[in-house]
């Protein structure tokens, strides 16, 4: 058979090239593969927010209910103010340590199985021999589930943001404090997105659903504690000041956040952020989150591109 | 046009190589049956043929000299993993549609005529139909797709014996009707000696034959004659293999067939079955291997092995 002695010609560049698969296809793909994944996380988060809602109504009545409440040292209003941080509060408090959490069981329930599922069950030879190539296929499901969540998990944290409110000026509590900035605005999203990303990345490195979970539990804790103790000190929001009279009213949620205090020459020095610097502190943590985030999502794209069966 | 093309292909596990030195070229219009025990590096292959694995060395290409993976590979190959990988709890109906978006081309409604013609219903989970059935839906998705080249791992292994027979006739169908070239690997040989026109055998992770069927069958012959003339025979022509059977010897030998180099005197020549002859050049070189019935022993001739291993077309 002469076929056998003709040396290989290759062909590309002799025809027009090939038409990819268009972009659009992937929104179906990802939404059949991961539609579980996405109505449970929808679910779960509407679940939560008719909670918020319902409980909210209530602190927000008790909340108005004590302000309102005259003379303020009279029996009653103590009473209420009791009641208020007894009940109340204890809830309050319970759901924002829940809230901090948050992120990282949605990162470790959402991002692992990604990829991992695919690897585990071996369909990954399915579905990277597909016309679509891999590459896209991967992009495609990263960006779209990354999009969905972080979404969800922002109209989520708006609903929070409101129950909280009445806490937050009953407690004294600064809008600034670990805890609570990291579950209002767009910090909580971004963090939610973030886990996502280290989620699906080690799904990927580790090949195996459960070891990639706790790895993502792990590292996603590991990101918030620097955040918390070392990185937002230091974020060029902070103001160096010796004026002690800055902190010398009460604990409000408009109060500056002390990051730390020190002597220098016999001069007591603060270095704090002022309420009206909530937002650029949103954006500078969002932003480095989403920047990790992406680099996260690179990383898995090659991962993806060089995995060998 | 070689629908697969391999220049001292090869690929490292750690230390071990799964597969090594393979040089290869399937032509057009084949159907390239892939044989071998488990772990001589047919999967390998494979994966390397449709770009899931790279090689640790040489190179392979599809379809005239498209790498694997390319966007051109890609669009004219379609894979079937082997145990048919199928997301389990997606219906048979979720999969059309999903390989429908995934690739330029699918022939929908010729993928649902055949589910229906083998009675698969559209609206079942895949992973409540039996194997067979999910290695037909498999199949049936990497044909609408109307690939240029199948590649087949192993799709026979779950099926019973008239699973299989629907499923090779289906593969049949798809090469004449639409010229798809196939290359089909097993780990048994039978049920592909009637279909298969190319054979490549695997070995130990090497590659120990490759050829057309019909070229391959016209070069060897099988000499039989007196085991004393045995030895000074084997050395002088290149013998795949030697028997002994009491006075007789029987020696596989790659050269002339019929109309090849004349036959001694006093030697027989037979023609040679596909499955012996698989079998003779899967044996370990230089091993002696004592069979339990008739007490009769085979020998590979050492020697010879190295050209067994290069593809002489």
């Amino acid at each position: 058979m002469s076929v056998l002695t003709l040396p290989a010609q290759p062909v590309q560049g002799a025809g027009p090239a090939l038409r990819p698969v268009p972009w659009q296809r992937m929104i179906w793909v990802t939404w059949r593969q991961h539609r579980g994944m996405l109505v449970g996380v929808a679910a779960v988060l509407a679940m939560v927010s008719v909670f918020l809602l319902v409980m909210g109504l209530k602190v927000h009545h008790d909340y108005t209910a004590l302000i309102n409440c005259h003379p303020a040292s009279s029996d009653a209003c103590n009473a209420a103010r009791n009641s208020f941080n007894n009940t109340d509060w204890t809830m309050g408090n319970t759901i924002l340590i829940l809230m901090n959490l948050a992120p990282a069981l949605l990162g470790i329930f959402t991002g692992p199985a990604v990829f991992a599922r695919e690897l585990e069950t071996g369909t990954f030879r399915y579905a990277w021999t597909q016309g679509i190539g891999r590459l896209r296929w991967t992009v495609a499901k990263l960006v779209l589930l990354a999009g969905a969540i972080a979404i969800l998990a922002w109209a989520f944290s708006q609903v929070f943001a409101w129950f909280f409110g009445p806490f937050l000026s009953f407690e004294g509590m600064n809008v600034l404090a670990a805890t609570v900035f990291d579950s209002r605005g767009i910090d909580f999203a971004a963090w939610v997105l973030f886990a996502f990303a280290v989620g699906a990345f080690l799904g990927m490195l580790i090949r195996r659903i459960i070891p990639a979970m706790a790895a993502t539990l792990g590292a996603y804790l590991g990101v918030q504690l620097l955040a918390w103790l070392v990185l937002r000190e230091d974020y060029p929001v902070a103001i160096d000041t010796t004026n002690a009279n800055l902190f010398n009213k009460p604990s409000s949620p408009a109060s500056p956040w002390i990051l730390k205090t020190w002597t220098a020459g016999g001069t007591n020095w603060w270095r704090y952020i002022p309420a009206s610097r909530f937002w650029p502190m949103q954006f500078i943590e969002s932003g480095w989150l989403l920047v990790l985030a992406i680099a996260l999502g690179a990383a898995t794209v090659w991962l993806v591109r060089r995995r060998a069966a | 046009m070689n629908v697969i093309e391999a220049t001292g292909l090869g690929k490292c596990y750690g230390k071990a190589w799964a597969l090594r030195d393979c040089t290869l070229a399937v032509p057009e219009g084949s159907l390239a049956a892939l044989v071998g025990p488990n772990g001589a590096g047919k999967s390998t292959l494979m994966n390397m043929a449709v770009g899931l694995t790279v090689p640790t060395a040489g190179a392979v290409t599809v379809l005239g000299g498209q790498p694997p993976g390319s966007p051109a590979a890609l669009d004219g190959t379609a894979f079937m993993a082997q145990d048919a990988p199928v997301y389990r709890n997606m219906s048979v109906a979720d999969m059309l549609h999903l390989t429908r978006n995934l690739n330029r081309g699918f022939d929908e409604s010729a993928a649902q005529r055949r589910l229906a013609d083998l009675g698969i219903p559209l609206k079942k989970k895949t992973g409540k139909l039996s194997g067979g059935q999910q290695a037909q839906v498999a199949l049936t998705l990497a044909l609408a797709r109307r690939p240029r080249l199948l590649i087949l791992d192993e799709p026979l292994s779950a099926l019973d014996p008239l699973a299989r027979q629907d499923f090779l006739a289906t593969v049949m169908t798809a090469m004449t009707d639409d010229g798809v070239s196939v290359l089909l690997s097993s780990h048994a040989l039978a049920e592909l000696e009637r279909v298969a026109d190319y054979l490549i055998v695997l070995g130990g992770g090497e590659l120990r034959l490759a050829g057309a069927v019909d070229d391959l069958l016209a070069e060897h012959q099988v000499l039989a004659g007196p085991v004393a003339d045995a030895d000074r025979l084997a050395a002088q022509l290149s013998t795949v293999q030697a028997k002994r059977a009491g006075a007789q010897a029987h020696l596989l030998v790659r050269e002339g067939g019929q109309d090849g180099r004349p036959v001694p005197p006093g030697w027989e020549s037979h023609p040679v079955g596909l499955e012996e002859l698989v079998l003779a050049y899967l044996r370990p070189a230089g091993s002696k291997t004592r069979q339990a019935a008739g007490g009769s022993s085979s020998a590979g001739i050492h020697g010879s092995r190295t050209e067994l291993t290069e593809v002489s077309k």
